[in-house]
């Protein structure tokens, strides 16, 4: 069990900052709280991500300085193909470029929200709005 | 030339788009005549991609040359050929209705309203469209976040709705990816036809069980599927009239798409059927999602509201039809996804004219309305009709295959769902229809009988729309089987 959590600490921190993001989605009263705990979910994700392009044992980025066809004279042919377990996977990288994207976007459209809610209710807190709101 | 037709459909809302702003730039009232020119080239593009479907079958277009699984690809097949022509017709409908109501409700801000309503058919087109797990969860981001724009420039009240909105959708769009990621880990793909040949060998890791789980659960919010409905109402109640007679009928229904398109293209339709209770949650989700949603549709006094929850009822017949797993049953889904999301858009139409006209959309504003606006009214009705399954109109036939496939599967609790909540709908509706008939009797002269109301109907540009949308329930009606037999026959998996 020990080793099982040891082994894969990475993924226990992802679940970690996943439930801490979504307690204060869930939970917090204040919007920007809320806010706040919207990122650390995301970024959970991102993490989780990443964490699964990591390979042990010094595996680097896969920049290739003599790609396949190019630049092969005097080096045997097939001797600059590409061995994975040396490059890490580029592609959750990618993919993570476009989700962070996506992520400030929202957070950016969530602030603007936020703006609007304050210069009607003049307050933040979830529970005051609230009264607000059923005063009419 | 015609091989480039499909990726048209995405690229002519987003570049017109972020030319909208220019456009505003030198004359703003251009905007409009600017957004109705770009969708309608988009709907022209995808009737022509929904014939060449019907005539040469699935159609795949490679973005950037790039061979599949490597590069994004765009795959057309019968569903989704039927459901671009959907989203399109029906932005292009709302963009034309949208003039008046946009000029009384954002008068300086039709600028960005058309921005931002471009972008939301990009989103939702591209959902649509695209053939690849990772490309999907961008255009359902897109459509997100333009959504959480259209709707927070609304009514008072609206940036509070939107703010919960933008919580949840986040949760959704979130389980959603990491769902893609779980399937990326255990296969190293992300194109849906690759996962679909690579995947069934996996059936029995945790990893793609627990992504199913993740997948369905982040859908299940952005459709607003019973229990986790809760940001729906409030916020397509505030948002704009135009903004939610685009986002009601076409978001929820987009999601219910992307949720067939993954139980039966990503995985294989055996997986949640016989290996995983999936189907059963199904029917009993869409069970408690029809009650609910009936059930609170009774409970409103706003007109705007109690559509709402009208679409989170309907939302349950189709998750229910999916999961009733026989092909009458996802028959009469796949055919119900066509019709409500007709039916939604001619009811909200008819709430924007009602807010258009009194400024509010209370119940109690329906009043007089049969003979201020006869036309109005009559689309009303025919909507109204169409939502209780009355013959001929379109509602009536997505139900029977429903009712049907309910029979065969022998599961009466959802048959059950399915008749009750057409009898709450005939309260629902007969309800307003008796409002409207209430003639305002000013101060008790109506005895003598010469004081007429004078007929105050809609401006055409919003008349025109809504009277088209009742016109295609009765037509989408009348020639169902057509439908049937050509598009929806081939979107149906083999069982």
């Amino acid at each position: 069990m020990f080793e099982f959590i040891v082994n894969y600490y990475n993924y226990w921190m992802y679940i970690g900052l996943m439930m801490i993001g979504f307690y204060a989605m869930m939970a917090k009263r204040n919007l920007v709280k809320k806010i706040i705990g919207m990122n650390i979910f995301q970024s959970a994700i991102i993490f989780f991500y990443i964490s699964t392009s990591v390979k042990k044992g010094g595996a680097t980025v896969p920049i290739l300085e003599y790609a396949h066809g190019h630049a092969t004279h005097g080096i045997e042919h097939g001797a600059n193909a590409i061995d994975v377990m040396q490059y890490a996977n580029p592609l959750p990288h990618v993919l993570m470029l476009t989700a962070i994207v996506v992520m400030v976007a929202t957070l950016g459209v969530a602030l603007a929200v936020v703006i609007l809610i304050y210069r009607r209710y003049g307050t933040l807190e979830e529970d005051e709005i609230m009264k607000l709101v059923r005063r009419g | 030339m015609t091989a480039q037709i499909p990726v048209f459909i995405v690229v002519i809302p987003l570049l017109c788009s972020f030319l909208t702003p220019l456009v505003g730039l030198w004359r703003k009232d251009l905007c409009y005549y600017w957004s109705v020119l770009a969708l309608s080239l988009c709907s022209l593009a995808s009737i022509d991609t929904l014939f060449a479907v019907i005539q040469g079958g699935p159609i795949h277009y490679r973005m950037g040359g790039w061979a599949p699984p490597f590069g994004i690809e765009y795959v057309i097949d019968h569903l989704n050929a039927m459901m671009l022509v959907v989203v399109s017709a029906i932005s292009l409908i709302v963009a034309i209705y949208s003039k008046r109501s946009v000029e009384q409700e954002l008068p300086d801000r039709a600028v960005y309203f058309y921005t931002i309503f471009l972008l939301q058919v990009t989103g939702f087109v591209g959902i649509v469209i695209t053939g690849d797990l990772f490309n999907l969860y961008v255009f359902l981001e897109v459509a997100s976040l333009a959504g959480y724009a259209l709707v927070a420039v609304g009514e008072d009240g609206a940036p509070l709705a939107t703010f919960r909105y933008i919580v949840m959708g986040t949760i959704g769009a979130c389980f959603y990816l990491l769902g893609v990621g779980y399937i990326y880990v255990s296969t190293g793909s992300l194109n849906m036809a690759d996962v679909y040949q690579i995947l069934p060998d996996l059936y029995h890791s945790k990893v793609v069980l627990t992504a199913v789980a993740f997948l369905l659960a982040g859908l299940a919010v952005k459709m607003a599927l019973f229990p986790v409905h809760v940001w729906l109402p409030d916020a397509y109640t505030k948002a704009p009239s135009a903004a939610s007679a685009l986002i009601a009928p076409l978001m929820t229904k987009i999601s219910l798409y992307v949720m067939i398109r993954v139980l039966f293209t990503v995985f294989k339709p055996a997986l949640f059927i016989d290996l995983l209770p999936v189907a059963d949650i199904m029917v009993w989700a869409g069970v408690i999602a029809i009650l609910g949603g009936a059930t609170m549709a009774l409970a409103q006094t706003d007109l705007k509201r109690m559509l709402c929850y009208i679409v989170v009822a309907e939302v349950g017949y189709i998750v229910g039809g999916v999961g009733l797993a026989n092909a009458t049953a996802i028959k009469g889904a796949i055919l119900h996804i066509l019709n409500d999301a007709v039916m939604t858009v001619g009811l909200f139409t008819v709430a924007g004219i009602v807010a258009y006209k009194t400024g509010r959309h209370d119940l109690s504003d329906c009043k007089d309305l049969f003979r201020k606006m006869p036309f109005t009214m009559a689309a009303f009705v025919v909507g109204a009709l169409s939502i209780i399954g009355v013959p001929p109109t379109c509602g009536f036939f997505s139900k029977w295959y429903l009712i049907h496939g309910a029979v065969i599967a022998q599961h009466w609790a959802f048959l059950v769902a399915l008749l009750l909540s057409s009898l709450v709908s005939v309260v629902l509706f007969f309800r307003i229809i008796e409002i409207g008939y209430v003639f305002q009797a000013s101060h008790g002269e109506h005895a003598n009988g010469a004081e007429h109301t004078a007929i105050d109907e809609a401006p055409l540009s919003m008349l025109v729309p809504t009277i088209a949308i009742a016109v295609a329930i009765i037509l989408i009606g009348l020639y169902n089987q057509t439908i049937l037999s050509n598009i929806i026959d081939f979107a149906v998996p083999k069982l």
